[in-house]
C-alpha cells in the first residue's frame, strides 16, 4: 500500500572524508554508536530489537524502540525508529568516494502507532532538540 | 500539541482510514459509494472513518443531489511536516557529532 503519510522522509545527506569502513564501525559499534547518537544495545543482526536511550524530559521518557532490518556491511543499514507514538524507519546508505564517503541517512515510513498515546509527545521532543539547539548555540 | 495535531495523528493511526485518505490524495474526489467498493468495509464503517478524518480536516466534503463527494486536504498534513522537520534538525547535529568522532577514531 502506497501511504501519503508513509511516502514522505527526511534526507540527510554528507561527504564524510573517511572510509567505509570506518564510517560503518561508527555507525555499528555500540560503543561508538553512544558517543554520537545515544546510549543503546545495538548489535548489527537482523531482527535484534534494541532501544536508543537519552536523558527523558518531560512529556518525553528518552527512549527510541528499534529493530535492525538490514545489515550489509560497508553498504547498508537500516532499523526501524518508535517513540512517543509516532513509527519509522531509518536507513543509512554508504557510498566510496575519491575523498571518502558519501553518507546518506533517510528516515521514512512516518505513521502514528496505533497503541500510542499522542498528546504531549512532540512537547517532549521539541524539548529535547530545543535543549540540543540551546547547547549548539552556546558553542558558538 | 495542539488538539487538531492531535485528531491528525489519531485519524491516520489507523490503516483503513490511512488508505482512505491515501485514496482520495491518489485519485481525487470520490463519493461513499465509490470509497465503499474499494475499502472492503460496510458503507457505515467507512462513514465512520470519514468523520474521523473529517474531524482531522484531513477530507472535506461536498454535497450533490444524493451524494456526498469526499477529497483529501493535504494541508491537515502540516503536524506531521513539523514533526519531520524536527527530525532534521536532530539528524543534523547527529551528522556533525558523527564526524567529530570520526576525526578522533583510527583507521
Amino acid at each position: 500500500m502506497t501511504d501519503t503519510a508513509a511516502v514522505r522522509s527526511v534526507v540527510v545527506e554528507r561527504e564524510m572524508a573517511h572510509r567505509p569502513e570506518k564510517v560503518w564501525r561508527a555507525l555499528t559499534e555500540g560503543q561508538l554508536i553512544e558517543q554520537w547518537l545515544m546510549a543503546n544495545d545495538f548489535q548489527p543482526v537482523a531482527g535484534h530489537r534494541f532501544t536508543l536511550r537519552t536523558s527523558p524530559v518531560p512529556g518525553w521518557n528518552g527512549i527510541i524502540e528499534c529493530e535492525v532490518l538490514v545489515v550489509e556491511p560497508n553498504t547498508r543499514l537500516a532499523y526501524s525508529w518508535g517513540t512517543m507514538g509516532m513509527e519509522s524507519a531509518v536507513t543509512w546508505t554508504l557510498t566510496p568516494t575519491a575523498g571518502g564517503t558519501h553518507l546518506r541517512m533517510e528516515q521514512s515510513g512516518f505513521k502514528p502507532d496505533q497503541e500510542a498515546n499522542y498528546k504531549g509527545a512532540t512537547y517532549g521532543w521539541r524539548r529535547f532538540i530545543g535543549n540540543m539547539e540551546r547547547v549548539l548555540g552556546e558553542l558558538d | 500539541m495542539s488538539v487538531i495535531a492531535n485528531h491528525v495523528f489519531k485519524a491516520l493511526a489507523d490503516p483503513t482510514r490511512r488508505a482512505i485518505f491515501e485514496g482520495l490524495t491518489r485519485d481525487g474526489e470520490q463519493t461513499v459509494h465509490a470509497l465503499t467498493r474499494r475499502a472492503g468495509i460496510s458503507q457505515p464503517a467507512v462513514s465512520k472513518h470519514l468523520t474521523v478524518l473529517k474531524r482531522a480536516k484531513l477530507v472535506g466534503h461536498r454535497r450533490e443531489g444524493r451524494e456526498t463527494h469526499y477529497r483529501a486536504r493535504p494541508d491537515a498534513l502540516a503536524p506531521l511536516v513539523d514533526w519531520m522537520a524536527m527530525y532534521g534538525a536532530f539528524w543534523r547535529d547527529r551528522f556533525d557529532r558523527l564526524e567529530s568522532l570520526l576525526e578522533r577514531i583510527d583507521k
